[in-house]
């Protein structure tokens, strides 16, 4: 194997690679550069973008547009800025993950070590989850929410992905713990271990790499998402993606862009920092359990 | 009643049965060994011993306790699986102390259980490594020491040496030998490797198609095999087993056979009541070292028969010499020493112990007992 791609590396020759790197060069400077262009008009003050240039560097380098994006911005009628629905996001984001991981780890672990009859149909059903459109949910959840009397509030939002989430989280604990020796699990039973115990001492120990992958992709998601959060959740409880659109849309005569600018990298940058943290276990856990060894 | 007693015990999956019928008393101290080809039910039966897998009908109890529907961790016994099974997240000596502390045994009892199980198996300066770290000898020590820190009633083995190189396993298997020795733990030990089952074993259950085909002693199963099936499953090279015809010779029963050359040649039986069979069909068994050159033949023998045959292959494996020939319209091997003059495609005279052969009914595939 590696002498073959010796062969190939050097047959490509100087000017092929020389192709290869300046292509690949392109295409990163392509992709990045709506996020050099937000980042560049964020630190800027208004004049300078209205006048024209967006692509230049700051004439006047200034950091008022993060700190009216925080904290001082009129957001629909309130000027608090985006720091309480950042908090909102936190506070239904984070219940959310851990809530539909350890659901989704032991949902995993169920239907790969406690095998029962029916259990695929079960385990088919939980993935039609997955695929069902959020438009086609918001009416029946409305009236769920209502139900429960948590409709506008955050933990209703936390119910809300936490049924989407464990579908997924579901998926993907259950293709890992597939791939986890049986015999593991009978040897504790021989041990005297119990179901929790088995659980916590020897699955959840060695489940880091999905874990991550799962709190990446849930965490994402949910952050992300708008649909639930403005239709269930909007005022004081809306979460940062729906007080982003507000940020923009209210305006009091000028539309301050630098301020938009800033209040969307806000809004992105937790995702971002899991991605950074995170990120490099993501592949690895996406392709545990599909290639042995 | 014995110390491990399984009593007609069936294992059934909706309608198929995949175990008929099993009926095993192990003795304590005993080491049984439960042998056959994949499929035979073999593994079934062990983890039903162990309670992994429900028992359709039939009792199993260790020392008179009926285990039917008993919790694994509570028939007291520990298992030594095929892969091992080592906790990955753990270290060599949370491995091995697990079950004493899912068992609620104070730490002190643990520490101690540990030591002593660590320095018997000579596994000391292993145990804050992780089974990732460790060689497959090496695992397969800590598989063992988990087992006997539990100081279980019975041990149950599934294949604990398949996994490891054909050295490896040969010293694994006189260490486990001489662990029984020292021990005298009753032990019920799975393989699909004949010669584990006649090294290790104090009896041996030959299992083929969810069916104990026999069980006895290595020397029983070896020299009297119940039926075709085991005479051929037990032995390397198997048995020798070519049709012929049981003939009269001055009142005394002969097998008759076609050598390579077409002609018959008959063979004097040890076995008397083989007259009964005068004129039949038989199937003749004959082990390879049973057959070999007249100064090799065994002293002790009352009957050996010269057999003029033309020899078809020689094969030196460096401690013997294998050579076949076309018997019964069969190749047949026989085991020779080393440095025989024997050469492929000339005439020998070979010499067969016909004390060690068996005759089996060529319908049933049973032996034909004396």
């Amino acid at each position: 194997m590696s002498v073959a791609s010796q062969d190939n590396a050097a047959s490509v020759g100087r000017v092929g690679r020389t192709f290869v790197y300046l292509t690949l060069l392109l295409f990163a400077l392509f992709y990045l550069l709506p996020f050099f262009i937000m980042l560049v008009n964020s630190l800027k003050p208004l004049g300078e973008i209205t006048g024209g240039n967006m692509i230049a560097l700051p004439q006047d380098w200034t950091i008022a547009p993060w700190l009216s994006a925080w904290s001082t911005a009129q957001i629909g009628v309130e000027p608090t800025g985006l720091k309480p629905y950042f908090w909102n996001s936190i506070r239904m984001v984070v219940p959310a993950v851990v809530i539909c991981t350890m659901i989704g780890a032991l949902n995993g672990y169920v239907l790969t070590k406690w095998r029962f009859r029916g259990d695929t149909i079960v385990f088919g059903l939980m993935l039609f989850s997955c695929f069902i459109p959020f438009q086609i949910v918001l009416i029946p959840m409305a009236r769920i929410l209502g139900i429960l009397e948590i409709s506008g509030t955050t933990a209703g939002l936390v119910l809300v992905h936490v049924v989407y989430g464990i579908g997924f989280a579901t998926l993907y604990y259950r293709n890992y713990y597939a791939a986890f020796p049986t015999e593991l699990v009978r040897a504790a039973q021989i041990d005297g271990a119990g179901f929790f115990q088995i659980f916590y001492r020897i699955l959840l120990p060695s489940s880091g790499p999905i874990t991550v992958v799962c709190v990446i992709w849930l965490f994402t998601n949910i952050w992300n998402d708008f649909l639930f959060g403005a239709s269930f959740a909007s005022g004081d409880a809306a979460p940062m993606t729906v007080a982003l659109n507000n940020l923009v849309n209210s305006s009091t005569g000028v539309r301050e862009y630098n301020v938009h600018f800033a209040g969307a990298i806000l809004a992105a940058l937790p995702t971002l920092l899991v991605y950074i943290v995170a990120g490099r276990f993501f592949v690895r856990g996406l392709m545990a359990g599909s290639v042995k060894g | 009643m014995g110390f491990l007693d399984i009593n007609n015990v069936t294992k059934s999956y909706g309608a198929v049965e995949v175990l008929h019928k099993v009926d095993i008393n192990v003795e304590e101290g005993e080491f049984l060994v439960l042998v056959g080809p994949s499929g035979c039910g073999k593994s079934t039966l062990l983890n039903m011993i162990a309670g992994l897998e429900g028992i359709t009908s039939g009792e199993i109890s260790i020392k008179d306790r009926v285990m039917n529907g008993v919790h694994p961790s509570k028939r007291n016994i520990a298992m030594v699986f095929q892969s091992y099974a080592l906790y990955p997240n753990m270290s060599v000596g949370k491995n091995i102390t697990f079950g004493l502390e899912m068992h609620g045994t104070p730490k002190e009892e643990r520490e101690k259980a540990l030591k002593d199980v660590a320095s018997l198996l000579q596994i000391d300066h292993l145990l804050d490594r992780k089974p990732g770290q460790l060689s497959g000898g090496q695992r397969q020590r800590v598989a063992m020491g988990r087992a006997l820190v539990r100081d279980p009633d019975v041990f149950l083995f599934d294949e604990p040496l398949s996994n490891l190189d054909a050295k490896l396993r040969v010293d694994m298997r006189t260490e486990i030998k001489k662990l029984h020795q020292n021990l005298k733990t009753t032990v019920v030990y799975v393989t699909h490797d004949q010669i584990e089952a006649m090294t290790l074993s104090t009896r041996i259950a030959v299992m083929y198609d969810g069916y104990v085909q026999q069980l006895g002693t290595p020397k029983e199963i070896y020299d009297t095999p119940e039926n075709v099936f085991v005479a051929t499953f037990m032995g390397s090279p198997a048995m020798n087993v070519m049709p012929a015809t049981v003939e009269m010779i001055e009142g005394a029963p002969h097998a008759k056979i076609s050598d390579s050359e077409g002609n018959h040649v008959t063979l004097a039986f040890a076995q008397d009541n083989l007259a009964d069979w005068a004129g039949k069909e038989i199937l003749l068994g004959i082990r390879p070292e049973a057959i070999t050159d007249p100064e090799a033949a065994d002293r002790d023998s009352n009957r050996i028969e010269k057999l003029a045959n033309r020899v078809g292959v020689t094969e030196p494996s460096g401690a013997d010499t294998f050579v076949t020939m076309t018997l019964g319209g069969k190749d047949i091997i026989a085991r020779m020493r080393a440095d025989t003059t024997v050469a492929a495609g000339e005439m020998f005279d070979f010499a067969v112990n016909m004390e060690k052969a068996v005759a089996f009914d060529p319908k049933t595939e049973a032996r034909i007992k004396p």
